[in-house]
């Protein structure tokens, strides 16, 4: 259990770690928290030429919180997002799903950008990062570019961004007015990655009908997973128990085979889906009730 | 070939420097390079909290951190808690409420309660059991050192 022979080099700026990844021609790998790549590299699991370690960059460690949204800095460690108040008072989605991730050990040392760049499936980020529109910032050779949550995860531990492509920042839109949300999860034990997880974001319009559904698993696919049909099932309507129960069916339906591993089965974690989606709907539908 | 780095960093207030190559895990440093064994080292992936220590006054599992990216940090360890021959008033508790058997978890989690009650004098049960949960003890059933950390806020209340 310990890390391969690797080099380190510290850029102080996002340029100069441009730069680096360009010359290594993908032998590179970035080290922002090292909360999953440290792992990995204990285990041998990863065994780059090269760790370019962004944590000098003192220019990728900001929050935000204005015009609608917290905008954050990749660097940011995940526990500072975490316990700035102005993200708990006017972000409170963000906040809670923050607190599920790992333990405050962890987070201490995660970035939100590292974690949203590992692109784990079973992560809450990526999860987030989607149900609430996120939009992500890269920084290249060719410069920036702006790049949707919604096209930046690909596939399992697979994103948009190019070999030489730094993620620099994230913006995650507020929760508008009469809107309601929730982010439940099952976990073997408190902390480890959820068997199967959900965020909802419902919003009511002025008839009480929901006009905006939002349903994204996670840890049930090879990215954070959209329940597209179930949202259009709640959208236009008024939310009454069997809604809500065939908008979660409809959810666990439509999953692609699940993950099968020593922990849960498919099935465990359709079912879990189903159950998870039920709860977290009932949950944002009280919250939208009191927003 | 193996290229070595020169790094420096002040533990429990004292300034040491030292080359190491850049895949030495911080853990490893403290215990193998500047001698200070009282951090622990169990599962070496992050999970189970042992060797937890203050990086920057923050709680951080030292076996999933690189020495080198300690380097200009302002790290406590154990070694840091007590003052002499006087234990620190978590320390006390944790003896007095027999919040350890084997002691394997315990240097890890005083620092994590060290951090948690430096951040604030009266925390929540779920802030304590939040900060707990980030470590393995596979000994006590956890009561005893929850009721080691009341007693610690008791302590330093009083102190
Ligand atoms: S030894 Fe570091 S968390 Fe287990
Ligand atoms: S006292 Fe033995 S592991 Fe905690």
């Amino acid at each position: 259990m310990k890390p391969p022979i690797f080099d380190y080099a510290t850029p102080a700026s996002v340029a100069e770690a441009i730069a680096l990844l360009a010359r290594y021609e993908g032998e590179a790998k970035l080290l922002s928290g090292g909360q999953s790549l440290v792992p990995l590299l204990n285990m041998r699991l990863a065994r780059p030429a090269v760790l370019v370690d962004l944590a000098r960059i003192a220019a990728l460690d900001w929050v935000r919180v204005a015009d609608g949204v917290v905008a954050i800095g990749a660097m940011t460690r995940q526990r500072t997002v975490e316990l700035a108040p102005e993200v708990q008072e006017r972000h409170p989605l963000l906040h809670a799903g923050l607190q599920l991730i790992a333990h405050p050990q962890n987070r201490n040392q995660g970035t939100i950008g590292g974690s949203l760049a590992h692109a784990d499936p079973a992560a809450e980020l990526p999860a987030l990062a989607v149900a609430l529109d996120a939009s992500f910032e890269a920084a290249g050779p060719e410069g920036t570019r702006t790049v949707a949550a919604a096209d930046f995860f690909l596939t399992y531990l697979t994103t948009a961004l190019a070999a030489t492509e730094i993620l620099t920042s994230v913006r995650f839109p507020m929760l508008p007015a009469r809107t309601g949300w929730a982010i439940q999860e099952v976990a073997r034990r408190h902390g480890d990655f959820a068997l199967a997880g959900v965020v909802a974001v419902v919003g009511l319009a002025l008839s009480g009908a929901i006009s905006r559904a939002r349903v994204v698993l996670y840890g049930v696919g090879a990215t954070p997973v959209r329940a597209a049909a179930a949202e259009r099932l709640l959208e236009g309507h008024v939310a009454d128990a069997a809604l809500l129960a065939s908008a979660s069916a409809q959810a666990a339906a439509d999953l692609e085979e699940p993950l099968t591993d020593v922990h849960a089965s498919a099935d465990y974690r359709r079912d879990l889906a189903r159950v998870l989606v039920g709860r977290a709907l009932a949950e944002a539908m009280t919250r939208a009730h009191a927003a | 070939m193996t290229s070595t780095r020169r790094i420096g960093m002040t533990v429990n207030g004292e300034r040491y420097e030292a080359d190491v190559e850049p895949r030495t895990t911080l853990v490893d440093f403290l215990r193998g390079t500047l001698g200070l064994t009282g951090t622990h080292v169990g599962c070496e992936h992050g999970v189970c909290g042992a060797c937890t220590v203050l990086w920057n006054g923050k709680a951080v599992r030292s076996c999933i951190m690189l020495a080198v990216q300690a380097d200009g940090a302002e790290l406590k360890t154990v070694e840091g808690l007590a003052r002499g021959a006087t234990l620190h008033p978590i320390q006390q508790a944790f003896l007095e409420k027999r919040g350890l058997q084997c002691g394997f978890c315990t240097p890890g989690l005083m620092l994590s309660i060290d951090e948690l009650l430096a951040r604030t004098s009266a925390p929540t049960d779920t802030e304590i059991t939040d900060t707990i949960g980030g470590h393995l003890c596979r000994c006590t059933g956890y009561q005893a050192i929850v009721e080691a950390v009341h007693l610690a806020i008791e302590k330093l209340r009083t102190k």
